[in-house]
């Protein structure tokens, strides 16, 4: 009996005991998903950069409007050849909104007319206690040990349950298949592209992070946006947060967001 | 038995014709969807589910409801509910098949379903009902197979299946109120995050399994004269009652919880459903109403003994109310999670006509699983002399 079999046997063997002594809705709700690695030695490299808790934080007011944001997202589909689909089925990475849209439940019909007005970038956030990663029933979608919620697009099988329980639209499923709506060759040849039936994300750049470089987005803003360790109280993060208003998205919902808005 | 299938009039397979040509039909434009994905389908970045999740979970439902027959007959002993038991037990296993294809319809990437075996996610509740709706196939179709063979046999069923009879009384509540966690506890989503869901859930189920399975019963006998029973029918239409009532009363506290609290967030889907939006009426609102207008009539016709034992009020009051738990199952309950957005605006959608092709092709599947079923149970009732009375 191989190792796959007998891990399958014992959680099915628990899922069916925790069903029939009625545990299910507690064994349900909490946890969540940890990638498993392959048999091997892996090893981050000496360049990566390293954090227990990624986090960013947006200067918003450092940002005079859309135009502002133009070469971030621009940096960002770039970086991870997303394509642009007009219309309802866009795959979206970082992309911006109104203030009533990103942070509904904080809208004030007088709010000052700057804030209101002002478009906002939106993306994952990464969240501590992430709900695509517990209701993904695959682990193709996964928090990795510093915070960052990453996925495997070739174990995700495009049931869609993690763009259902993110409150934040962050998610996008290939409805069509990305690589037509992509120039040839495409932006950045050394990022996988997509296929059509799997749902993507931002990833934070883990790619680049390993590497040593920031994200592209982050690099892109000039300053404006901030990255850096959550859990280091002398990161520039967290200095920016000690000293500085800041709000997250949906915060009620108790998903903890890796991502800061200075207001 | 398989045998029983061999000697049917010819009408039955002309039947079966039919089903074959309309799944290969339908199948076609399911192949067109392999080819260029769910871009066929009117979902979109907002609106990730659409028809085929809210016909899966509408026919566990189906499935679930077979228990409204098994209950009263092995819990309480009520005989008159054994001769129509193995039609409910074989619809439950025709509704599964349709579930677990109407999953297999939604997934972008059908090929790797069974990853979700090859890497179980204990903390998912997709993982559970996957698992406990292959459990649930499995008991209805030992447990219908080995007491229909029992029956052909003139012996009572093995003592070994009752344990497993009882196992799936509770598997039948397990299977429906999983499927309603998976909305149940979703964060953000202000439409399903509320604690009755489970139990909307099983009492639609409960009303609208049984309304299907009566309907089926009155068209076998008059295709030929099977009888169930006239104190059978005559119960079940009353569990049909309770349940429908306890399923309006549900929906009503929902409203009571929406409107009286006042939370934008818990009335704004329930708003959309009913009046649209910007003063412009969904037309998923038109059916929302109708299915408030059905609902009511329906009950307003069961609940009265003297028309709800009427020949022609009663299959015409069981289709009303199969249609109003249908809508609100079947449409508002994926359209009023999605709607309003994760954005609080407005996406629309509107399942598009390949979309339902696909769907209708399933639930002719469905049909084809329950005609061949249930003829093998037709013909050994006839056999063993438990046809009428």
């Amino acid at each position: 009996m191989n190792k796959s079999r007998r891990s399958f046997l014992k959680v099915a063997g628990f899922s069916v005991f925790a069903l029939s002594s009625g545990i299910v809705a507690q064994a349900a709700v909490p946890g969540t998903a940890n990638a498993k690695l392959a048999p091997g030695s892996y090893a981050k490299g000496d360049a990566a950069l390293r954090a227990r808790r990624w986090a960013m934080v947006i200067d918003t007011r450092k940002f005079a409007g859309p135009r502002d944001y133009e070469p971030l997202m621009e940096a960002c589909r770039q970086e991870h050849n997303v394509p642009s689909i007009p219309d309802a089925r866009n795959i979206k990475w970082f992309w911006l909104d109104s203030y009533e849209h990103t942070f509904p439940d904080d809208m004030n019909a007088h709010l000052d007319t700057k804030t209101r007005e002002a478009a906002y970038p939106l993306l994952c956030n990464h969240c501590s206690n992430p709900p695509c990663v517990r209701v993904c029933p695959t682990q193709a979608t996964y928090k990795m040990e510093d915070g960052i919620v990453a996925m495997d697009y070739h174990r995700c099988i495009g049931c869609r349950f993690c763009m259902a329980g993110c409150p934040y639209g962050a998610r996008s499923f290939n409805f069509k298949d990305p690589r037509g709506f992509l120039p040839n060759p495409v932006p950045n040849p050394s990022f996988p592209t997509r296929m059509i039936g799997v749902v993507e994300k931002c990833t934070f750049c883990a790619e680049r992070l390993a590497m040593g470089k920031m994200p592209a987005c982050v690099e892109a803003s000039e300053g404006r946006i901030l990255f850096g360790d959550l859990e280091d109280a002398d990161s520039k993060v967290r200095r920016a947060l000690a000293a500085n208003f800041s709000i997250r998205r949906k915060p009620s919902l108790g998903t903890q967001p890796g991502v800061y808005y200075l207001i | 038995m398989l045998e029983k299938l061999l000697s049917a009039p010819k009408t039955y397979y002309v039947w079966l014709g039919f089903l074959l040509c309309l799944i290969a039909g339908c199948a076609t434009v399911y192949w067109q969807q392999l080819q260029t994905g769910l871009s066929i389908t009117g979902m979109n970045r907002d609106v990730s589910w659409g028809l085929y999740i809210s016909q899966f979970t509408y026919f566990v439902g189906v499935a679930a409801s077979a228990v409204m027959l098994v209950l009263p007959a092995y819990f309480h002993h009520y005989k008159k509910f054994k001769r129509m038991i193995i039609f409910g037990e074989f619809m439950a296993v025709a509704a599964v098949v349709m579930c677990a294809l109407f999953i297999v319809v939604d997934l972008g990437q059908p090929q790797r379903m069974l990853n979700v075996m090859l890497h179980p996610t204990p903390n998912s509740v997709m993982f559970y009902d996957m698992m406990v709706l292959i459990g649930y196939l499995t008991l209805n179709i030992i447990i219908g197979w080995v007491t229909l063979e029992a029956e052909r046999l003139g012996v009572e069923p093995p003592k070994w299946v009752k344990p497993l009879i009882y196992l799936s009384i509770l598997w039948a509540f397990s299977i429906h109120t999983v499927t309603a966690f998976l909305y149940a506890g979703i964060p953000g989503r202000h439409y399903w995050l509320t604690a009755i869901m489970a139990a909307r859930f099983l009492s639609s189920a409960f009303c609208s399994g049984p309304s299907i399975l009566l309907l089926l019963v009155f068209l076998v006998r008059r295709l030929t004269g099977f009888d169930p029973g006239k104190d059978a029918v005559k119960t079940l239409s009353t569990i049909i009652v309770y349940a429908m009532c306890v399923n309006v009363f549900f929906y009503v506290l929902e409203l009571f919880t929406a409107f009286y609290s006042q939370i934008p967030g818990h009335a704004e889907p329930i708003v959309f459903l009913f009046a649209g939006h910007d003063g412009h009426l969904a037309w998923v609102s038109y059916w929302m109403w109708a299915a408030v207008a059905m609902a009511f009539i329906s009950l307003a016709i069961l609940i009265p003994p003297s028309l709800r034992t009427h020949p022609v009020l009663l299959p015409l009051a069981l289709v009303m109310l199969v249609a109003a738990t249908w809508i609100d199952k079947g449409l508002g309950l994926l359209i009023g999670g999605f709607t309003p957005n994760m954005y609080e605006s407005i996406t629309p959608y509107m399942p598009t006509v390949r979309e339902v092709i696909v769907a209708l092709g399933v639930y002719a599947i469905g049909a084809l699983v329950l005609s061949i079923l249930w003829k093998i149970a037709i013909g050994v009732k006839q056999e063993a002399g438990n046809f009428s009375d």
